[in-house]
């Protein structure tokens, strides 16, 4: 399945294109809005949106390749177990994003320069964050006949998820009654973190305690969790 | 089967018992009716039937993708459902309306397909060029699918299953789309496919089961109507001589054979020779449209799933 990107990328290069704008288009619009000055919580935004995006894009490849190639059936006809294929087409689709995560990677080193510990625990974070979008984009896809649907979906969440979310700017610039909205999107908790080991200088900083930071955490594995064992018990590798 | 490891055969044969799968949802349709069959697991079965007669269930269910509503199917001894994981180690299949990704080579896809399998690359790199060789698209391993006609994006998903090391190989419709030519080449091929290992093809063509099959496999309404070699399917029609009158023709008197109507109007009246030729006569004299042959497929099929509707009728 890694391969498959991998030749995609090499026999139509614009691919690579298409898949470094779209995370960099939202931190250059926040960058010129915010005169520059939420650039920090910009670039972890990048990255939570590269990461999730990741997963979602996979429900849109996976139902894709599942109902107009048929290419699903070819691998459950064969001795490729779900895990390794869900593994491969995301390794696949990580592919797809390391031009964006590059450039990401040196806007932080240059903007945010985050140290040993910051940067393993960021790490961390947009880990759980690829590993929850790649449950739902994986338990959908099983699901969807149509191609159509299965984009608008994927679409769908990508927006609900990274885009309106205070990913790509502090939680305090949401008015207080609608803050409590956001904190249903795990990408809140995400960007909480990041900011919080980042962008402590940011102008609308939220400072979060240890309990806080905590629960933070909490949430996102907690919802990594729930979600792959949904996967694990409701996609459909065999159709019913 | 790998290469050197020794499977330990129960029994060498495909076996349905009253497989039956109808299908959720508001339609609740019964694709498949408590289909029995045993036949030995060599060579090439073919399924014909009509469109939605249940062909491509059948294998869908028997290649493991789809689960079965009630009954039980095996091959070679070995559970679909209860023990998928060590059938799918001997199986490979290219499924109705499967597609080559248009963005990759015809090499690359065979050498994909081959990865997932868990072949290492150098042993699938090779694998791929000689199945694409042997499937006659060796000039055209590098070249975007996309590039290439449909007979050979055909032929590159066919070359997938080959170049496999499974030995039960399901084909849905493998030949729907390609010109008579490239369809024979690829008969060629499979032919050559079946001599050491099991395929199992579904086809709307009843010539192609008719110089393919070992054994045909006659399907409606999601029952088996018929099942057999040729040979035994032939004698399963008493009378070896098919007259098939246009619709709206006036038809003589049969006294030895028999006629059945098909809902599209036209007869077919299966006879000896003997009353063939006579009742061949009377049509010439009326001016009516007909044919005369020896009972072939067609005539088989066209009579199992007249006297399968009838006996729907009549129940």
């Amino acid at each position: 399945m890694l391969v498959n990107s991998i030749y995609e990328m090499k026999n139509y290069p614009v691919v690579l294109l298409n898949t470094v704008l779209s995370p960099l288009s939202f931190l250059l619009l926040i960058y010129f809005v915010s005169g520059g000055k939420l650039i920090g919580d910009a670039i972890e935004g990048g990255f939570i949106m590269s990461m999730f995006n990741s997963g979602m894009s996979l429900q849109g490849d996976l139902a894709h390749l599942k109902n107009d190639f048929k290419l699903q059936d070819m691998v459950v006809s064969s001795p490729t177990a779900p895990a390794a294929y869900v593994t491969g087409m995301a390794l696949a689709e990580i592919i797809y994003s390391v031009p964006a995560l590059a450039v990401l990677t040196v806007l932080a080193a240059v903007y945010l320069h985050p140290g040993t510990i910051q940067a393993l625990e960021l790490l961390g974070v947009f880990l759980l964050m690829f590993l929850t979008s790649i449950a739902i984009g994986y338990t959908l896809s099983t699901f969807s006949s149509d191609i159509v649907q299965s984009f608008a979906f994927s679409r769908l969440i990508s927006t609900l998820f990274s885009t309106l979310p205070p990913v790509y700017y502090p939680i305090t610039l949401i008015p207080l009654p609608y803050r409590y909205v956001a904190y249903l999107s795990p990408t809140t908790y995400a960007a909480e973190i990041s900011q919080h080991l980042l962008s402590p200088k940011s102008p609308s900083f939220l400072p979060l305690s240890t309990p806080e930071v905590a629960l933070a955490w909490g949430v996102l594995f907690g919802t990594t969790a729930v979600l792959a064992l949904i996967a694990v018990k409701k996609a459909r590798w065999r159709e019913v | 089967m790998k290469p050197g490891k020794k499977v330990l055969e129960k029994t060498q044969e495909l076996l349905c018992e009253n497989l039956t799968k109808v299908y959720s949802g508001s339609s609740g349709r019964r694709a498949l009716d408590s289909v029995n069959l045993r036949i030995p697991s060599r060579g090439i079965f073919s399924l014909i039937g009509m469109n939605g007669a249940g062909k491509t269930t059948l294998v869908r269910i028997l290649a493991t993708q789809l689960e079965s509503t009630s009954g039980r199917a095996s091959i070679n001894g070995i559970d679909v459902a209860k023990e998928a994981k060590v059938l799918r180690e001997r199986i490979a299949c290219v499924p109705q309306e499967a597609r080559t990704v248009p963005w990759m080579t015809p090499k690359q896809t065979v050498l994909s397909y081959l990865m997932w399998r868990g072949i290492a690359y150098g042993d699938a790199k090779a694998k791929a060029t000689e199945a694409l060789a042997r499937v006659g698209l060796g000039e055209q391993e590098n070249t975007l699918t996309r590039r290439i006609s449909g007979g050979m994006k055909r032929k590159v998903l066919v070359a997938t299953v080959l170049a496999s090391d499974a030995d039960i190989i399901f084909l849905d419709e493998p030949t729907t789309g390609l010109d008579p030519i490239s369809r024979k080449e690829l008969w060629k091929f499979l032919v050559g496919l079946a001599r050491d290992r099991f395929l199992i093809l579904t086809t709307h063509y009843l010539e192609e089961a008719e110089q393919l099959a070992t054994t045909i496999g006659v399907m409606h309404m999601g029952r088996m109507v018929g099942l057999g070699s040729l040979d035994e399917l032939r004698s399963s029609v008493k009378h070896q001589y098919s007259v098939m009158v246009a619709a709206g023709s006036e038809l003589p008197k049969v006294s030895g054979g028999s006629a059945t109507r098909g809902d599209s109007g036209e007869t077919q009246i299966l006879t000896d020779e003997e009353e063939a030729y006579s009742v061949s006569r009377q049509l010439l004299e009326k001016g009516a449209k007909f044919s005369i042959s020896k009972t072939s497929l067609d005539d088989i099929f066209f009579y199992l799933v007249n006297r399968s509707d009838q006996e729907a009728k009549v129940s």
